[in-house]
């Protein structure tokens, strides 16, 4: 870490009003000791203000402010996603965990347990990962949130796979109180050739805070596939902290319809050779919507591949938002870095805001990257509709394909098909 | 079962009379072909009639089947059986083109209050359609027309037109980027759907099409009017003297 910045006195009183309404969680010393330490590294750093180049298209206040705003909530009566996937279900209801609405979490090639159960333990393999690499994460950039959510986190799993998951794990995150501020924290350890599908649903709060720290060890496998819930004035910012090891593979990718506020960050190091990080998003906003994601994928080893595809469609006002980098450090030979962000803008209101970066200190590398925002095509869509097809449908049409880039970087078919059935009734509705 | 009358169309953004009084009538099971120089109007014609925005009718009818079609949106034009084939198709990558042809044969039977086709019968219905057209399982699954050939975007129309089965079929300089061998199996698929219910017009610059899709009637277009209409001769006499005397004939 280097030198302590001077932190500016409007932003240590923000972050003092904030740090007012949390209280850090007890455990055993190791943890009391992860927590501590980053409630002192967020303090040198201060949560962000307007100004921080970080935030520069994404305004921090409402997820610096002491107390959530409201997030109403959200009734619909399509039945819960993937629900036809044999899956161990553990439910957080406002960001608790709620053993009566989960699944009995014991899982072959799994092992399930609590955060607070494991920090009350002296020796844990967790350990050597809560907060470790939130902490490497935050070499570049300063990560506040993130910070704050190590010290603060209220609840989390910690979930070690040590061989073949008998089937996925789902965080399912239920937002009941309209006024819940929810901080998740979670540590996975992939062991070496074991493999792990994670999925993530629902909103979780009014405002969620969700840190995640990933840690794929040689040749192990790890799925995520998240959809973050479609209330839509919630708020959410959330970090993946993933490292890989040699011939491991880390595969995340997020849907996001509606939502007023939110920003995934992840932060990916391939530190063994012959890896592979793919990471993607199909956002769909409407109206008062801020989609944000920002990314950092370093390549810190030969041969490894890195993949970022991520697509937002934008409608009636809504914005969207990308920071993606590419950092290929030197004797990072062999590196494939490919980094995509799109935008589809349904009117003139909508924008979307991109900040593509590559960063190579290597010179036997292959890196491309692009960044469009553009209109629906009109000649694609009057061919559709010559042939019959609706306006409304045709729009359908050309709006999932256009996100199908982000959606093959499912593996599994049968969540890709989940994911697309959702796009699709979302869309619907939209069209009324 | 095509009738324009005295047709007059402009281009909405520059204000440029295109057609200035087209009159054409298509009987049923007849096929019918339009000739003309370049910047005649023919491919105007065909994009009016499909409904494509940029142009303003500043007078006249067309109807299909005795109904009035200027006024439908094109999805409608085409669940009441009107067909374009794309002197260009359109490339649409993320849709692939069993889903399209699916949707598209659906949305219209849905909008003629008929039930949907089974995913099996719709099956088997495209893989005998495009076994006839020789388009193999590949070009089905792919994005439609994405990283087709010429000819593989032609007969990708064909196909759907066979699959869509329209009453009227306007077929836009379907010979353009056609090798021969491509422009007869192109034409077998238009002549396989000949019948006393169904009408074709045929807009060319070139007489070798109507080698293989023989025309009933020929009409001539020049400066946004049908000039002269006549039997096939017509279309060679085209071949062998240019547009030039026919103009000067009628000027």
């Amino acid at each position: 870490m280097g030198a302590l910045k001077q932190v500016s006195q409007a932003k240590t009183n923000a972050t003092e009003e904030r740090l007012a309404r949390l209280t850090l969680p007890q455990g055993a010393g190791w943890a009391t000791e992860a927590r501590e330490g980053a409630l002192a590294r967020l303090r040198a750093m201060g949560l962000p203000g307007r100004r921080d180049e970080y935030w520069r298209y994404t305004r921090p206040d409402t997820l610096v402010q002491p107390s959530a705003p409201e997030a109403a909530l959200f009734h619909n009566d399509e039945g819960p996603l993937f629900d036809t996937i044999d899956r161990v279900k553990l439910v957080f209801v406002d960001g608790v965990f709620d053993p009566d609405l989960s699944d009995d979490p014991a899982l072959g090639g799994v092992e399930i347990e609590r955060l607070s159960d494991a920090s009350q333990a002296d020796i844990h393999w967790s350990k050597d990962l809560y907060g470790v690499l939130e902490t490497d994460g935050q070499s570049h950039v300063d990560r506040p949130f993130a910070a704050m959510n190590t010290a603060f986190a209220g609840d989390g799993i910690v979930i070690r796979a040590t061989g073949k998951a008998e089937k996925p794990v789902n965080l399912v995150y239920l937002h009941k109180s309209v006024s819940s501020d929810a901080i998740l924290h979670h540590v996975v350890r992939v062991e070496s050739g074991a493999e792990l599908t994670m999925l993530e649903t629902g909103p979780a709060a009014a405002r969620f805070n969700k840190c995640m720290e990933v840690d794929v060890a040689a040749g192990g496998t790890f799925h995520h596939i998240r959809a973050q819930g479609r209330d839509h004035e919630r708020r959410a910012v959330t970090h993946i902290f993933a490292r890989l090891a040699e011939k491991s593979v880390f595969k995340s990718f997020t849907m996001t319809a509606n939502g007023v506020l939110t920003r995934n960050e992840a932060v990916i190091d391939i530190t063994g050779d012959d890896a592979v990080a793919h990471i993607a998003g199909a956002a769909l906003g409407d109206g008062d919507f801020l989609h944000d994601d920002t990314v950092f994928i370093t390549h810190d080893a030969v041969g490894c591949e890195s993949r970022q595809v991520f697509k937002k469609v934008l409608r009636n006002g809504a914005v969207g938002v990308f920071q993606g980098k590419i950092l290929v450090k030197q004797g990072a030979q062999k590196t494939d870095g490919y980094q995509i962000s799109q935008s589809l803008l349904l009117d003139d209101d909508s924008q979307f805001l991109a900040k593509p970066e590559l960063e190579i200190y290597a010179d036997d590398v292959a890196c491309s990257h692009g960044s469009t925002s553009g209109a629906i095509d009109e000649e694609g869509l009057f061919y559709l509709r010559s042939r019959g097809i609706p306006e409304g449908p045709a729009t359908d049409l050309m709006v999932l394909a256009f996100l199908a880039e982000a959606i093959e970087e499912i593996d599994d078919q049968e969540i890709a098909a989940d994911i697309t059935d959702r796009l699709e009734s979302w869309l619907a509705r939209r069209r009324g | 079962m095509l009738e324009i009358k005295n047709l007059h169309v402009k281009l909405e953004e520059e204000d440029k009379a295109i057609l200035k009084g087209v009159n054409l009538t298509v009987e049923a099971g007849k096929v019918h072909a339009i000739m003309g120089p370049n910047g005649s109007g023919k491919s105007t014609l065909s994009y009016v009639m499909s409904g494509r925005d940029g142009y303003e009718v500043t007078d006249g009818t067309a109807a299909l089947g005795g109904e009035d079609i200027l006024d439908m949106d094109p999805e409608e034009r085409a669940a009441a059986g009107l067909f374009l084939a794309f002197q260009y198709p359109v490339e649409i990558p993320g849709v692939g083109n069993m889903t399209f042809l699916r949707t598209a044969l659906n949305a219209q039977r849905k909008a003629r209050g008929e039930d949907e086709m089974s995913a099996a019968d719709f099956l088997k219905l495209v893989r005998a359609k495009a076994k006839d057209l020789k388009i193999d399982a590949d070009m089905l699954k792919r994005p439609v027309n994405v990283g087709f050939s010429g000819g593989e975007k032609k007969r990708n129309e064909i196909l759907q037109m066979a699959m869509l089965e329209p009453k009227m079929c306007i077929l836009d300089e379907t010979d353009s980027g056609l090798d021969v061998d491509a422009m007869k199996l192109v034409s077998d698929g238009v002549n396989a759907l000949r019948d006393e219910g169904r009408s074709f017009l045929v807009i060319t610059h070139y007489q070798r099409l109507l080698d293989h899709i023989k025309p009933d009637v020929v009409h001539i277009m020049a400066d946004g009017r049908i000039v002269k209409s006549g039997g096939p001769d017509l279309a060679l006499e085209v071949e062998n003297n240019g547009y030039a005397d026919i103009l000067a004939e009628v000027a």
